[in-house]
């Protein structure tokens, strides 16, 4: 395994005891942890550039003009899309979602299409489609999960047919860990004409994205989960889609020329973009980029895989113990599992109290904790800064567990 | 490494046996019985109570089923054990006493009618288990003004 233990020194956060134990942080599928290029892009943006974007012709303003639309450009460049112009800066990967399923939903769903999504993705994935369909008269139907924490693809042609208008799809299940064939799903989708969606909450800084490549319409993203800060986050929409969708929020920036009766609309990204932008946001995200590509996004994938290898082999110790998600191949860097002894709550309780931060409960997925039958289940996520040692002392506080509560 | 003692208190040895093996389970199917389904949506525990009531308000049987954590399925599992039998006036002050035990705040009129519940008061430091402890006897409280209602 590739050794980046000397990472840890650039997060602060990391050198902390918590209820008198070392801290070992293992829900990072739920939020990373921001490394000290992070937060000193904040600091250095608020001490010299604070000033609005694209307004001011003053010195402040340029300065912050320049470091905004340069992580634009980092991003679009990180995510393989074809030009900046198509990547928007949101809140995250819910508002992302919620802007297609408003803005793309409203010009493009009729009563009778069916929107397609599968049986793995998290609330944010399913409810905007939810609302959405009850606007339109649409309806939503979706892909099984298999046993193995895979799709069910053999109905595929079935449920993927020309009455679909959009197929959306989690790229990595922050569940289940499994990693979806988004590549084939988005082919067979385009050669129907149908419109799609990836949510790639869990993929992006955490493994090579190209959204070019993956041949999709639109991709969604939250920065926080890839050691920017929180309430930033992106979506990528193919300029050709975006061309064709109205404006989302009315307001300053996203406007041509204005009157007292009517109005003319930018074109992306300006026109999903109105009001004063989390400026100091996007400059994190492009100061977190940065870090993540001295580093490696290959590495960084790697050594997920690695580290959740090693975990989900040691999970197997304890006795009564049901891994979700597929066994073996290629999974994101998260093990989520269910002890008959210990319910996920009163594990995780125990964790927190030994220092060890664990996810337990639904994760946002409840049809998936329905689907396998359990009311929830603990989780395990971690990043580029986790070791093999912080695996060992989870496992050490896993067999006491098992011990206290049997 | 010891176990920390604010985990100690919060999973004491009665708390622990009545998650393994909670007391009253089961249904009620009298056509008479008030059942209840509660839950917390966010951590997916849920508790289904059968209660039968006497004319005077008492309670005269109960039984649940559910799962979830063992806080909420023990604190359940002790609250059917001190119910039965007693009048409708210390039923409400048991209530009014044990939520007061579990969120640390105000007086508690009747400590001995407590008993043992008065261990969940290791609750007050765990704040997002409060809503585990008080589950089972949120349904109690829906079960005895539904109750109230059909007489009235």
């Amino acid at each position: 395994m590739i050794d980046l233990s000397h990472l840890r020194a650039d997060f602060p956060i990391l050198h902390q005891q918590v209820n008198g134990q070392p801290l070992v942080y293992f829900d990072n599928a739920a939020s990373s942890q921001k490394p000290r290029a992070v937060i000193d892009s904040l600091v250095h943006y608020y001490e010299h550039d604070n000033a609005n974007v694209h307004r001011g012709l003053h010195t402040l303003s340029n300065r912050a003009t320049d470091a905004f639309e340069s992580a634009r450009e980092k991003l679009a460049r990180f995510i393989g899309a074809a030009t900046p112009e198509e990547v928007i800066f949101t809140r995250g990967t819910t508002e992302s979602i919620n802007l297609v399923a408003n803005i793309w939903a409203s010009e493009f769903l009729k009563p009778g299409d069916i929107i397609l999504y599968t049986g793995m993705e998290h609330h944010s994935n399913l409810v905007p489609w939810q609302l959405a369909a009850k606007r339109s008269g649409a309806s939503v139907q979706h892909i099984p999960v298999l046993e193995d924490g895979t799709l069910d693809l053999e109905n595929i042609n079935a449920l993927l047919t020309e009455q679909v208008k959009l197929f959306t799809c989690v790229h990595v299940s922050n569940s289940l860990g499994t990693i979806n064939p988004v590549k084939e799903l988005c082919a067979k989708a385009r050669a129907l004409g149908i419109t799609t969606l990836i949510d790639g909450a869990q993929a992006v800084g955490h493994m090579p994205v190209n959204v070019q490549d993956i041949g999709c319409d639109f991709y969604v993203f939250s920065g926080h989960k890839m050691c920017a800060p929180t309430g930033i986050g992106g979506l990528y929409g193919r300029a050709e889609v975006l061309a064709k969708m109205p404006p989302w929020h009315g307001g300053g920036e996203m406007i041509d020329l204005v009157t007292l009766e009517t109005s003319t609309y930018k074109a992306a990204p300006a026109r999903f973009e109105a009001g004063t932008p989390d400026i100091a946001g996007v400059i994190g995200l492009g100061a977190a980029i940065d870090y993540l590509e001295t580093i490696g996004i290959d590495r960084i994938h790697e050594h997920g895989a690695a580290l959740t290898s090693y975990a989900m082999q040691r999970l197997t110790e304890l006795p009564g113990i049901r891994i979700l998600g597929p066994a073996t191949g290629d999974r994101g860097s998260l093990t989520a599992f269910h002890l008959a002894s210990a319910h996920p709550h009163d594990l995780v309780e125990f964790a927190n109290t030994h220092g060890l931060a664990l996810r337990g409960g639904h994760h946002c997925t409840q049809p998936l904790m329905k689907r396998f039958q359990i009311p929830g289940s603990s989780r395990a996520s971690f990043y580029f800064y986790n070791t093999t040692a912080e695996i060992d002392r989870m496992m050490e506080i896993l067999h006491r567990a098992v011990t206290f509560f049997s | 490494m010891a176990l920390p003692d604010d985990l100690r208190e919060l999973y004491q040895q009665v708390i622990l046996d009545h998650s393994r093996s909670p007391r009253n389970q089961g249904q009620l199917s009298a056509d008479s019985c008030v059942h209840i389904h509660s839950d917390n949506p966010s951590c997916g525990d849920e508790i289904d109570l059968y209660i039968c009531f006497n004319d005077d308000g008492s309670i005269c049987d109960i039984k649940f089923e559910g799962q979830g954590c063992a806080i909420s399925q023990a604190s359940t599992s002790m609250m059917t054990e001190k119910v039965k039998g007693i009048s409708r006036e210390e039923l409400t002050q048991l209530i009014q006493d044990l939520q007061q035990t579990v969120l640390g705040q105000g007086e508690i009129r009747n400590p001995e009618a407590l008993g043992e519940l008065q261990l969940f008061e290791s609750v007050q430091k765990f704040p997002q288990r409060i809503k585990c402890a008080l589950l089972g006897w949120r349904g109690l409280e829906s079960a005895l003004s539904k109750n109230s209602l059909s007489r009235s």
